[in-house]
């Protein structure tokens, strides 16, 4: 025990590690788990849940589970277990829907590119961002007619209609054109709910509130079954534009009232300090206001996202089959019936990645945001 | 409104587009699921498939739109479907108020009642007291009120909202009896753990005429329909199958009604718009009516439903085909 017993001059002997019950495993166990006696019984009564819970879902979604067969007589023969030859015989039928399957390789080629269009818009840092963003911009059209088909110019590709999308596939067309395009249209808005001008604010408040007033279920209804009525017989508008259009709308509506908020936390000195400067309407909004606006918004925003996301399982009410209408309309073939718990689980881990990719986003653009602000 | 429904010549329209536009299930097991190629399969599905065979040539040019309760009507109405096959009771409401027409019963269901066979019990006037898992808003929660009502017993509703649903309370014992149609307790039943613990009470307590239907005032249209339907319910009573239709077609035989039917004799198509071959092609495609039976709902499948009521007339059912002259 030689240092502790040399000598040091005042203020420079050096740290001492600390005291060896207040770190290691042992320490945090006490600290975080039986700190009081409230502790102490809700950790032994988490402890007694999880080893009730976790062997049997274990058991039943990997152990005794049957991962190939030809219907579910041959899964229970193999295992009591979940049966998930169900899903991976279905996995295309789940991806695609009823997309043709020579044509898959468009799908992929579209959701390749999806990533590179989303990366430069996520990452700041990517190479050659500016390009990338045109490119970005272009995207939606790409996509369209990557999946439409039809004759452009010198390109021809087997036109697929509409009717045949389904699947995670839908989810994504859906999902996707409804995030991007309710954001500008829902910055529009809410700009104008604040113009000074009275038809734009009168038009930009009633729309908001007719929207908000509105269930979604009942949007789509309109799309899918009065929209026919109006329009003259023999004119065919798309089913699946007709719930774009909706769903959009229905995201800008809530989309706007997020932004609004941010709008309102924006101190007017802000906005009287960008007219000092001379700077017109729309550059003291694009410049000044809106970055301060939108990086507070940031997690309404998202949320807003993550609701439109979830919400494209509506779909299904009018007949589109996206992947719980897939999964239902599965469960009625007569090979597989009865596998519903099987079903549901995937189609769940499919919304939750996807929804917790999102919110991890969401907090990393915010830290990456937070300059100088912090509350 | 009556000008835009009353749009003649759906024919024409389906003949120019090269396609059917079918309104089926978002699925109903046996009647209507996607396969795992995403190829519609099922005993409506094959109605579909033998209409377009008939009218276009090929069996596989058909669209099919799938709906849900609500959406159906509309969807046929509006013109975006040709015709409607979708496990839809004929009523008088429909008929009159929404303005369909409906074609032949291609099915005749009826609602029954699912049951534990440890409970010991033969008949549905032995369900006094019995919880019951019924599906809310749909015909059959009247048709139980009435039941129960008429035979003077009691019973407690378990109110569900899917036939998923139903089957999960079903099996979690939170009720003693699952009411649905028939069709759908025997494959209820089926997906079960231990199907032979459960029975289907004798009772049925009403009437499901399921028919296909179309849009009122094309009266062509509802005819080629209409006759699709007779050809492959008289196919089966006159013999003709998917496999010897080809033979049988090939030269006017001894039996008149097979020669008419199969357009070797008379001009039967031509009088539907049609060519001659029409209802060849539509039995070549999918069977006649028993074969089809069998290969998606019949007593070797998983549904495992006997024809019953859905014999034909000569066998104690009460298919009964109109004659093709």
């Amino acid at each position: 025990m030689n240092e502790t017993t040399q000598q040091y001059k005042p203020g420079e002997h050096p740290d001492l590690p600390p005291p060896r019950n207040l770190v290691g495993p042992v320490a945090w166990v006490r600290d975080h788990l039986l700190s009081s006696p409230t502790n102490i019984v809700l950790t032994f009564l988490c402890v007694w849940f999880l080893i009730k819970v976790i062997p049997p879902v274990l058991d039943w979604a990997f152990l005794d589970a049957v991962f190939t067969g030809e219907d579910r007589n041959a899964c229970r023969a193999q295992g009591d277990g979940a049966c998930w030859a169900f899903i991976s015989e279905r996995f295309k039928l789940f991806t695609y829907g009823f997309y043709p399957e020579s044509e898959h390789w468009r799908v992929n080629l579209a959701f390749i590119l999806l990533i590179a269009a989303l990366v430069p818009i996520l990452y700041d840092k990517t190479p050659f961002r500016k390009y990338g963003l045109y490119f970005s911009a272009a995207y939606p059209f790409i996509a369209g007619y990557l999946l439409l088909g039809g004759d452009f110019l010198f390109l021809s590709l087997t036109p697929v209609p509409t009717t045949q999308f389904g699947g995670f596939m839908l989810t994504l067309v859906v999902g996707i054109t409804g995030i991007a395009f309710s954001l500008p249209i829902g910055i529009l808005l809410a700009l104008g709910r604040q113009s000074k001008l009275p038809i734009i604010k009168v038009f930009c408040v009633a729309f908001i509130e007719f929207i908000r007033g509105v269930p979604l279920i009942t949007l789509l209804f309109v799309a899918s079954t009065m929209l026919s009525y109006f329009l003259p017989p023999g004119s065919n508008f798309d089913l699946l534009l007709r719930v774009l259009i909706m769903v959009t709308l229905f995201a800008s509506g809530y989309m706007a009232e997020v932004i609004r908020g941010g709008l309102q936390a924006i101190p007017k000195g802000q906005t009287e300090a960008a007219d000092a400067m001379g700077l017109k309407y729309w550059q003291s909004m694009r410049l000044i206001v809106l970055p301060q606006a939108l990086k507070i918004s940031i997690p309404g925003i998202v949320n807003t996202f993550i609701g439109l996301y979830k919400d494209t399982t509506l779909v299904i009410i009018i007949g589109l089959l996206d992947p719980l209408g897939i999964g239902r309309a599965s469960l009625s073939d007569t090979k597989w019936t009865g596998l519903s718990n099987e079903v549901y689980l995937f189609v769940a881990i499919f919304f939750f990645l996807s929804c917790f990719f999102m919110s991890r986003y969401s907090l990393y653009l915010e830290k990456k945001l937070e300059t100088g602000h912090k509350r | 409104m009556t000008a835009m429904t009353a749009q003649a010549a759906t024919l024409d329209d389906v003949k120019a587009r090269g396609e059917l536009n079918c309104v089926v299930t978002t699925g109903v097991a046996g009647f209507a699921a996607p396969d795992e190629n995403g190829r519609w399969e099922g005993f409506d599905v094959d109605f579909c498939r033998a209409v377009a065979a008939a009218v276009l040539g090929d069996a596989e040019k058909v669209k099919f739109i799938p709906t849900t309760g609500k959406t159906r009507f509309t969807v046929l109405n509006s013109g975006e479907g040709d015709i409607l096959f979708r496990n839809t009771t004929e009523t008088l409401s429909r008929d009159a108020d929404l303005k369909l027409t409906f074609l032949p019963v291609n099915y005749y269901d009826g609602q029954g009642f699912l049951i534990r066979k440890e409970l010991g019990v033969n008949s549905a006037k032995e369900l006094d007291g019995a919880s019951i898992c019924i599906q809310t808003g749909t015909t059959t929660e009247l048709n139980l009120a009435d039941f129960f009502r008429v035979n003077n017993i009691s019973y407690e509703p378990v109110a569900i909202e899917t036939n998923e649903e139903g089957i999960a309370n079903y099996s979690a014992n939170r009720c003693d009896v699952y009411t649905t149609d028939a069709s759908g307790l025997a494959s209820t039943r089926a997906a079960l753990e231990d199907p032979s613990a459960h029975i289907i009470l004798p009772e049925i307590i009403s009437k499901e005429p399921l028919a296909g239907a179309v849009r009122q005032g094309d009266e062509q249209w509802a005819d080629i329909g209409k006759w699709v339907v007779n050809a492959l319910i008289a196919a089966e009573e006159a013999g003709v199958t998917q496999a010897n239709v080809a033979e049988l077609a090939a030269a006017a035989g001894d039996n008149p009604d097979i020669n008419r039917l199969l357009g070797t004799e008379g001009n039967m198509g031509e009088m539907l718009g049609l060519d001659a071959q029409w209802a060849v092609r539509a039995i070549s495609a999918v069977g006649n009516y028993g074969e089809s039976f069998n290969r998606h709902i019949g007593p070797d499948t998983p549904i495992g439903l006997e024809r019953g009521l859905n014999a034909q007339w000569k066998d104690g059912g009460i298919l009964y085909a109109a004659p093709i002259r």
